[in-house]
């Protein structure tokens, strides 16, 4: 007896840590919905979050070089180990920037001498995507360089259980011109000044000789095609300037030379044929900016960029105008002391500005970000480079090298640049636009919010326009006047839709509709107009029929009723088309509009996606909708009517005032849903991001414009980020709409029961 | 008339209309769809027609009416205008599908009624259904074996010769299939798996002269396996290549069309209602079981539908259970605190979140995030190719997953609530745990209730793509995810979907004319489905209430 009961106590145990560990299980289980959600809200903010960090730079390593005169430019290739410099007196060195294998950073791994130190009168260099640099000598010839790497896996330095090899980076030195110098100078004067610029065959010199004669060298490359060989031919320009020059820049299409003299800055053409024309002299604002001290070109090649001893750096490109494209001042960056050199990315817009107070700043154009501002090292920076991949930062101080590590993944991205307007490189006025890809690795992206929203919502209302009438009428039809038979087979046939793919509407929305709708536009204005006056005229006549026949089939089946009678006014409507396109649009409507309203006509448009989203929507509204109005407490009603209230008059004064939190929350709920509907929109409508009411254009959603992008956007890059930016938008703007509506159903399901 | 105005009827008349709109909008689309899509499986005339051309020659054509549109005169050029002599408003054109792609610039061709001549159906005409090149369209003059002509067109028994020929080819050529997809992929698989094995080992350190050696055989045996087959299948393609048709096509050229590329043929002008009849019935059998073509446009959905079964069945195990018991947690244990209502709040988001947010999180934090993780932990062998770090069908049926997931609770619970409490109250007296009495009691009488939660999650699942085009699904999925390779299922894979098919056939493929059909047909095929669940769990539905509201009494 007792051992029984011993183990029914121990059975008992058991069952209820059972109960126990089923409660815990079934508890975790549910919080693991809210967990889900939360899941999502931060997991979006985690991608999104870094486009908003700023610049952060970390000190990797710091050497110190042999002593060497006065250096001219210095760089490193796109791994970040081997960097390089140009010495004044002619010579190049290569040394490693960090410790790797037997290589210690500091070593010098390479030297070459291109000159004598006392032939040799000037220097320049490239974009740094061109990297070529060039020593302007006293004979008016130059000599051009390019440092140049080769990467290669060598087996012997494989470790053995793995095959991972190690990289070993050489660098080698490309003398121009079969290491021959080339002559920029006829008359063999010294060549004080100098640019150049390369597009990869022909070479550009600029140079300026006894202090205010500007010479513009063009050497243009021809190809033999029988030996390969390529041969330069030259073609000398020389323009005589009334003071000393300042500064000359030439663009990597070798089409423009710049010419500063002081606040003078002139930009002169150069043809296809060689010729050169000077074109405009720069509308300097002196007052405004102070005067210019120096001038760079940006990643890109369309932008110039000057500096002014007022310590600001503007910036000044091409915009298309009355008179062909002329230079014009953009905007300005504030650097705080006057700013002493600027180095350049060789991708992006973002560049480095070293100041006479020590400082450094990166500014990216784009954005019109300050992402950085003070003195990295302790002693005062005279040089700072980038590498390609723009990971890294070189510095030469007053006593050795550093090399930092950079992070500055999306200096393109501020919060400001994605919801205002931004003037962008070749656009006429700032603008909102959405261009996140294109061809060249220097593009200027254009990520602005401000289209897509917009399309969002343009969609969303046209939507609205048409589903919000139809799904609330049914609703309030179906629950309050239809009889209950009918409300049987006609409640479960309208949320059957909803059930609907919508890659099927969509699919019928852009290949079936798109077109009858282009034909038939006449058509669709008239059911409009003809569709209610139909309905209402069948109304008349049926109040006017015999008793016993509206006994028979009273109000509570007129939508049967009506059934033949819509279809008929459609099919009317689309039979009397074509001749009101003759009457009134003068046998082409599509035509019409364009030509007679100047309204641009897309086959995919606006109007489409409206039915066609409505259609998806309606069924949302009407099931929400029809819920609240059917549970309206029947007292209320039968309360009003029986005090001599029509049966309008107690829907509308009674039974709508009362619901209407429900079709508050009705609407809301398919505005949720119209505005994160995705597969309708990408299939009917062109997705152009343009920003226009217009109802015969299409749009680009937030939805579409991930649904088209995201499989092509590369992972961790801003586009990537953005995308998921507008996700968490999308998830924003949705959890908004729902968590009101769930809100008011709450409190009008509370406030029910009550009565 | 105002006083009835007054009274508010036209108005009731009105909303009473927005229903009757409502109706016949879903109604008509469902039927508009099926009548597109299963009408594409009916065999239509063949017409061979006299068309005048704008230099007054006429020009010869064989071909489907494919549809025929009413057009105003305005709208056409002048100059076929006064060719035509049209005085009409409007005019009636055909679009014709005249196949022949080789010898074609566009296998369809846009022919204006006034300027057809002549328009015959003579009953020798021959669709002739090719796996490349689309269909010919001609009339078949001789049967050749070698290139040397065994029988002509009007031999006694051409025709049965000429079937038994078909058959041979296609039997063949199913062969051949059947060998490229079986055994010679079969090898392939393991070939690649021998590698990774070599990367396994040579990761652990464990690549012994031994082990090297191991695979070496391994990888020979394989190979001389391979070269047999192959033999094989060139052997069979060999004889599939023996026999042909001459066809003489509309431009009267006698054309040889090789029997390995023929499918099938048909003379739809010589047919009675039955045989239409059965032909339908064999193209609609074709549509569900057959590969597609021709990228897309031609064909069978199959592995579209395999796919998307396959995907929803993953996902309903996934979802299910989460569901479930999030269900029996908001009903049966929750209390009336703010943590309850946190967690309704978030039930109605995730219903009302975007679909394509789901893909967005699903590709970050499933694909790239977990995938990523997976791949370097149990496929360190496979990198830099990624094995679940890449959109793949597991991470799309989790995706659905949660995006189902309020599906299945909110009906869940509704089947939770109409349980009526006296059953608890009756278990818990007699002694039972709670536990006991959910598991025991509450879920099998709720199980009608998850079952309709299940089936709509799974409509909603199968209509759903925006996610899907994020996280996994390709427009041509060489492999099935099931296949007779160990571990048999492969959840890496990508997979095609039939919404997706829809999408890309509708509007990514290079001939939308001629895959149009084929679209309508796939959209009739989901569309069945879907409307089909959802019928059945507002049946299931229903029944339970019946059920209940009996034992409430």
């Amino acid at each position: 007896m007792a051992t029984q009961s011993a183990q029914q106590l121990s059975a008992n145990r058991i069952r209820l840590l059972k109960d126990r560990f089923a409660r815990y299980g079934v508890t975790a289980g549910g919080v693991m919905v809210l967990v889900a959600l939360l899941l999502i809200f931060f997991y979006l903010l985690y991608v999104v979050q870094p486009i908003f960090e700023s610049v952060s730079l970390k000190k990797v390593n710091s050497f110190t070089l042999p002593e060497s005169g006065q250096v001219e430019a210095v760089g490193m290739e796109e791994q970040a180990e081997i960097g390089y410099r140009f010495l004044r007196d002619g010579e190049l060195q290569f040394f490693s920037l960090i410790d790797k294998n037997e290589r210690q950073s500091g070593d010098i791994l390479l030297r070459e001498s291109f000159a004598q130190p006392e032939q040799i009168s000037s220097f320049a260099r490239t974009l740094p995507v061109n990297h070529q640099y060039a020593y302007g000598l006293t004979t008016g010839e130059a000599v051009v360089v390019e440092p140049k790497f080769s990467v290669t896996f060598p087996q012997t330095v494989a470790t053995a259980a793995t095959d991972r090899v190690e990289r070993v980076i050489t660098p080698r030195i490309e003398v121009k011109n079969n290491g021959e110098p080339l002559l920029i100078d006829e008359q063999q004067r010294a060549l004080q000044k100098l640019a150049y610029e390369t597009d990869g065959e022909g070479m550009l010199f600029a140079a300026a000789v006894e202090q205010n004669t500007l010479l513009i060298t063009h050497f243009v490359a021809e190809e033999n095609f029988m030996t390969g060989a390529v041969t330069l031919t030259p073609n000398y320009t020389e323009i005589p300037l009334n003071s000393a020059i300042d500064n000359i820049v030439v663009t990597p299409d070798l089409r423009q030379v710049l010419v500063r003299r002081g606040n003078r800055v002139h930009v002169f053409d150069i043809s296809i044929s060689g010729t050169v024309s000077e074109r405009e002299l720069l509308p300097m604002r002196t007052r405004e900016l102070g005067n210019a001290t120096g001038m760079y070109l940006l990643a890109g090649a369309s932008s110039i960029l000057l500096t002014h001893d007022s310590g600001k750096v503007s910036q000044w490109f091409e915009v298309p105008g009355d008179e062909g494209r002329q230079y014009q001042y953009i905007r300005s960056f504030d650097a705080g002391s006057p700013v002493t050199s600027i180095e350049v990315e060789y991708y992006r817009r973002t560049f480095y500005t070293l100041s006479e107070n020590g400082d450094m700043n990166i500014f990216h154009t784009t954005s019109e970000a300050d992402l950085f501002q003070g003195q990295p090292t302790e002693s005062r920076i005279e040089r700072v480079m980038v590498d390609p991949r723009a990971n890294y930062l070189l510095m030469k101080t007053a006593d050795g090298y550093g090399l930092f590590d950079v992070d500055n993944e999306h200096p393109e991205v501020t919060w400001s640049g994605l919801w205002q307007e931004v003037w962008y490189e070749g656009y006429p006025e700032p603008e909102y636009t959405w261009q996140s890809t294109s061809g060249s690795d220097d593009f200027e992206s254009k990520f602005s919010l401000v289209p897509i929203s917009f399309g969002t919502i343009k969609a969303a209302a046209y939507a609205m326009l048409f589903a919000v009438p139809i799904g609330l009428a049914a609703a309030v039809y179906t629950a309050y006047f239809m009889s209950p038979s009918v409300r049987k087979f006609v409640k479960p046939t309208v949320e059957i839709m909803e059930a609907l793919p919508t890659v099927i509407l969509g699919f019928l929305a852009g290949l079936w509709l798109a077109p009858l709708v282009e034909a038939y536009l006449p058509g669709f204005i008239a059911v409009l107009v003809l569709m209610p006056l139909a309905v209402i005229a069948m109304a008349a006549i049926w109040s006017q029929m015999p008793t016993n026949i509206k006994n028979k089939v009273h109000d509570g089946r007129a939508a049967l009723l009506l059934i033949p009678v819509v279809m008929l006014t459609g099919w009317l409507s689309f039979e009397i088309s074509p001749w009101i396109e003759q009457v009134l649009f003068d046998g082409d409507a599509r035509r019409y509009i364009t030509n007679e309203l100047g309204v641009t006509f897309d086959q995919r448009n606006s109007l489409v996606v409206g039915i066609a989203m409505g259609f998806a929507v309606i069924p949302t509204i009407f099931s929400i909708a029809e819920d609240a109005v059917f549970s309206v407490p029947k007292h209320l009603s039968n309360g009003s009517l029986a005090l001599g209230a029509t049966p309008w008059q107690t829907l509308t004064k009674v039974v709508l005032l009362t619901a209407s939190p429900g079709i508050f929350s009705a609407v809301m709920m398919g505005l949720g849903r119209a505005v994160g509907e995705t597969m309708i929109v990408l299939m009917a409508t062109g997705n152009t991001p343009i920003m226009d009411w217009n109802i015969f254009e299409g749009m680009r959603t937030l939805s579409a414009n991930i649904a088209v992008e995201m499989p092509e956007s590369e992972v961790g890059s801003s586009h990537y980020r953005i995308l998921f930016l507008a996700a968490f938008v999308l998830f924003i703007f949705t959890f908004f709409f729902n968590t009101i509506a769930e809100f008011v159903r709450q409190r009008l399901r509370d406030k029910y029961s009550s009565m | 008339m105002n006083k009835w105005f007054r009274t508010g009827k036209p108005w009731i008349w009105l909303t009473a209309g927005a229903v009757s709109v409502s109706l016949i909008a879903v109604i008509g689309l469902v039927i508009m769809i099926g009548w597109r899509g299963l009408s594409f499986f009916w065999p239509s005339a063949i017409h061979e027609m006299d068309v005048l051309q704008a230099d007054g020659s006429t020009k010869h054509i064989i071909g489907e009416v494919y549809d025929t549109e009413t057009v105003p005169t305005t709208r056409l050029p002048q100059s076929m205008i006064d060719l035509a002599q049209i005085e009409s408003e409007t005019v009636t054109r055909y679009l014709m599908k005249i196949g022949n792609r080789e010898y074609v610039p566009l296998d369809f061709t846009w022919v204006l009624e006034s300027l057809v001549s002549e328009d015959t159906t003579p009953a020798d005409l021959a669709v002739i259904e090719r796996s490349k090149d689309g269909n010919f369209y001609g009339r078949i003059t001789a049967l050749t074996e070698n290139g040397e002509v065994i029988a002509r067109q009007g031999d006694a028994d051409f025709r049965e010769l000429m079937y038994q020929r078909v058959e041979r080819a296609v039997e063949l050529n199913l062969q051949a299939m059947g060998l490229q997809e079986g055994e010679i992929s079969s090898i392939n698989y393991q070939l690649n798996e021998l590698e990774l094995e070599r990367r396994r080992l040579q990761l652990d350190d464990q690549l012994t002269e031994q082990a090297i050696a191991d695979l070496q055989a391994q990888r020979e045996q394989l190979n001389a396996d391979y070269q047999v087959y192959e033999k094989e299948l060139f052997e069979l393609r060999e004889q599939a290549q023996r026999d042909a048709l001459l066809v003489k096509d509309f431009r009267g050229e006698e054309v040889k069309v090789p029997m390995y590329r023929v499918l099938d043929v048909n003379f739809p002008n010589d047919m009675g209602f039955f045989a239409k009849l059965a032909h339908f019935f064999q193209q609609l059998g074709k549509f569900v079981s057959e590969d597609p073509r021709e990228a897309n446009t031609e064909g069978g959905v199959f592995p579209a539908i395999f796919g998307t079964v396959f995907m929803v069945l993953l996902m309903s195990v996934i979802v299910t259970p989460f569901g479930v018991v999030a269900a029996v947690y908001l009903h049966e244990y929750a209390g009336k605190n703010s943590i309850t209502k946190l967690i309704r709040i978030a039930v109605i988001n995730l219903a009302g979140v975007p679909s394509i947010v789901y893909g967005v999180f699903g590709l970050g934090f499933f694909v790239y995030m977990v995938g990523g993780s997976l791949d370097q932990i149990f496929y360190p062998e496979a990198l830099p190719n990624p094995t679940f770090g890449t959109p793949g069908v597991l991470w799309s049926a989790v995706t659905l997953a949660i995006l189902t997931l309020p599906v299945v609770i909110v009906s869940t619970e509704e089947g939770l609530a109409r349980i009526p409490s006296t059953l608890r109250e009756g278990s818990l007296a007699l002694g039972a745990t709670k536990w006991e009495t959910i598991w025991r009691i509450i879920i099998p009488m709720a199980s009608p209730a998850i079952m309709t939660g299940l089936i709509l999650a799974v409509a909603r699942a199968a209509g759903e793509v925006a996610p899907l085009m994020l996280v996994g699904v390709v427009k041509s999925a060489p492999m099935l995810p099931v296949d007779g390779n160990f571990p048999y299922f492969h959840l890496d894979r990508k997979f095609m979907h039939l919404g997706f098919h829809i999408y890309d056939v509708g509007f990514q493929s290079p001939n939308v004319e001629a895959a149009r059909p084929l679209v309508y047909a796939t959209s009739f095929l989901l569309i069945t489905v879907i409307v089909g669940l959802n019928l059945t769990a507002i049946g299931v539905r229903n029944h339970l209430r019946e059920k209940y509201r009996s034992l409430e009494h």
